[in-house]
């Protein structure tokens, strides 16, 4: 890369032009910017977590070294590492999530009529702030309020139902199911596009050949989203793991609904053991790479030996679901 | 679509389908109408009828002038608005910029950056934010705007991925007949290529525009001074003493999510495929 070529350029702009010192300067000034975001956002947080984790230390002040102290607090902590397990929770949620989504995008994929404003209100959700759900959540299950108020319409007593977000039976439940509220309508609209993609006529020619809807079903629509599913219930589990929102947003992680993350978000902000805490984040991010080692291995083996039954848009739909699988890693 | 002779199997079917998609939209905007009500009425029907009950008028208006004067909204809706309009330019900038010099150029390291990018995507946020928080802080980039906006556009992985995508299809015949015509690179950028991104702008635009309308968390970390809050976080100006007014709350609830159901109303189509194409779970 070496920009002075020429030992004496006739004019600055007779050299500017040069066309190989323009593809220097066009490269170098296009990636200053994001490549100095990527460092100052990314990498260097990053080598900094690694670094803090064997510190005890806070934001400000003065910091000890103290080996591997912290990630041994990590795994011994029972409220820390315990709090994985209500991870399991919100998996149960993301099966129940994907069962309904694919329900309800197959029966789009069938005339239905108004269809645009069942996807619009079930859709809708997704878009919802974070802040504006919790505070919704917090009325709806408020004691007395709306869920309850619509049970007693089906002639439960209101001295029988429980506290919804404060007893530790059900509150973790409860939890899920407003992340199933909120992203069942997105994944039917990313189904729908799978199931889109197959041609219309492959319909037509089944339903001509007697094939009844469950059959339909069967062998057209679910091998088109077969890698898309997949990819979902392996997204759902690194998902599930550094679930954060629902109690964050509504409980605050009080009475046991604290996930891995809030437990971290808590050590790191209130109680500032910045050391503890980046622990903590390292530990997951190696789940959530062994996570997507599995899963890229797992598209490796299952789908790339291109089994027959797999038809061209199956193979299409499996590039795309690779596309998404890369971003929706940023979840 | 698919005809069939109404069978009675067929009619079953249909009469099932209609039941379960009403069922699904039912519940699913059930938990936001009821806050709908709720705005609406005066103190005295909220203390005392049932949350389930419509309110008396749909015109009283109360509970949204107290939610916007307590909550500072206005000036909320303003910072929202300074940040969305920088950030989405400059991201639409710095990813198709940099997709392009990744795209279009073969130099060494190329490959490096690529996977510094693709890599960077696995990291989960929330967790960065503990060390972004220590790195922000010796900046001295907390409590401003545009310390929040560099936040933002420093974590955007998503929107070079479909940059990369798009240019990915467009033929490099264009950059070279051009090239030929004496055009220079940034040129080729800026008035050959640059146009042609619209699609990809669009959904850049639709899918990072709502996540910067939404996004809280940075919001609440790095704007702590309540006359910087942005419309998401406007919200927790609602916990403490108002913590069970709730038609206070509804209304400052229904105020943020208004915005959003005009511009998704009015551009469903885009928003549908924007996310088919960038599909992030949250």
């Amino acid at each position: 890369m070496n920009k002075q070529t020429d030992s004496a350029p006739s004019s600055f702009k007779q050299w500017i032009l040069k066309r190989d010192v323009q593809r220097v300067l066009i490269i170098v000034t296009f990636m200053a910017v994001p490549l100095l975001l990527l460092l100052l956002f990314t990498y260097i947080p990053f080598v900094k977590m690694i670094q803090f984790s064997f510190y005890n230390m806070k934001y400000i002040g003065e910091r000890r070294f103290v080996g591997l102290a912290n990630y041994r607090r990590v795994f011994q902590n029972k409220d820390l590492f315990g709090s994985l397990l209500v991870s399991l929770y919100y998996m149960g949620g993301g099966v129940v999530q994907l069962a309904l989504a694919l329900l309800f995008a197959s029966l789009f994929v069938f005339k239905v009529k108004g269809e645009s404003v069942f996807k619009a209100a079930m859709f809708f959700p997704y878009l919802i702030c974070g802040i504006a759900i919790g505070f919704i959540f917090k009325f709806f299950y408020f004691h007395g309020y709306v869920l309850d108020t619509i049970l007693q319409m089906f002639g439960m007593k209101l001295e029988n139902l429980p506290l919804w977000l404060q007893d530790t039976k059900i509150n973790n439940i409860a939890l899920a199911a407003t992340s199933v509220w909120r992203y069942t309508g997105q994944n039917v609209i990313l189904f729908l596009g799978a199931m889109m993609s197959v041609d219309s006529d492959l319909y037509e020619a089944a339903a001509l050949d007697g094939c009844n809807r469950w059959q339909q079903f069967r062998y057209i629509i679910l091998p088109s989203i077969k890698s898309i599913i997949v990819l979902n219930i392996i997204l759902c589990v690194s998902g599930c793991l550094s679930a954060f929102e629902p109690p964050y947003v509504i409980t605050n992680g009080s009475f046991g609904t604290a996930t891995y993350f809030v437990q971290m978000n808590s050590v790191a902000h209130e109680t500032q053991k910045v050391g503890l805490a980046s622990a903590m984040a390292i530990v997951l991010l190696a789940l959530i790479i062994l996570c997507t080692v599995g899963q890229k291995l797992f598209f490796k083996y299952v789908f790339n030996n291109g089994t027959e039954d797999e038809s061209a848009k199956a193979v299409k739909a499996k590039k795309k679901a690779k596309r998404l699988q890369r971003k929706g890693a940023t979840a | 679509m698919i005809r069939m002779k109404k069978s009675l199997p067929g009619t079953i079917f249909d009469v099932l389908k209609y039941v379960v998609l009403t069922l699904a939209a039912v519940i699913a905007v059930t938990p936001v109408v009821v806050c709908v009500f709720t705005a609406f009425k005066t103190e005295d029907e909220y203390a005392h009828g049932s949350v389930l009950e419509l309110p008396k008028s749909f015109l009283y208006l109360g509970n949204f002038k107290e939610a916007i004067t307590k909550a500072n909204m206005l000036r909320c809706f303003l910072n929202t608005f300074i940040v969305l309009v920088v950030v989405l330019v400059c991201s639409v900038f710095i990813s198709a910029m940099l997709a392009y010099v990744l795209n279009r150029f073969r130099f060494p390291g190329r490959g490096l950056i690529e996977n510094l990018f693709l890599f960077a995507s696995l990291l989960p946020g929330i967790a960065m934010q503990v060390t972004i928080y220590q790195i922000m802080y010796s900046l001295g980039l907390i409590n401003h705007l545009y310390g929040y906006m560099i936040v933002l556009m420093g974590t955007d992985i998503i929107s070079i991925y479909l940059f990369l995508q798009f240019f990915e299809n467009l033929p490099v015949s264009l950059d070279e007949s051009a090239t030929m015509d004496g055009c220079t690179y940034f040129g080729v950028f800026f008035k050959i290529l640059f146009p042609l991104l619209k699609p990809a702008i669009m959904t850049t635009v639709v899918l990072k525009g709502v996540s910067v309308y939404n996004e809280y968390y940075a919001s609440n970390l790095y704007l702590q001074r309540p006359e910087l809050r942005t419309i998401s976080t406007a919200l927790y100006a609602f916990t403490g003493p108002y913590g069970s007014k709730y038609n206070y709350i509804c209304a400052g609830v229904l105020i943020t999510i208004v915005p959003l159901l005009v511009f998704f109303l009015l551009f469903q189509k885009q928003v549908y495929s924007g996310m088919a194409a960038g599909a992030v779970k949250g």
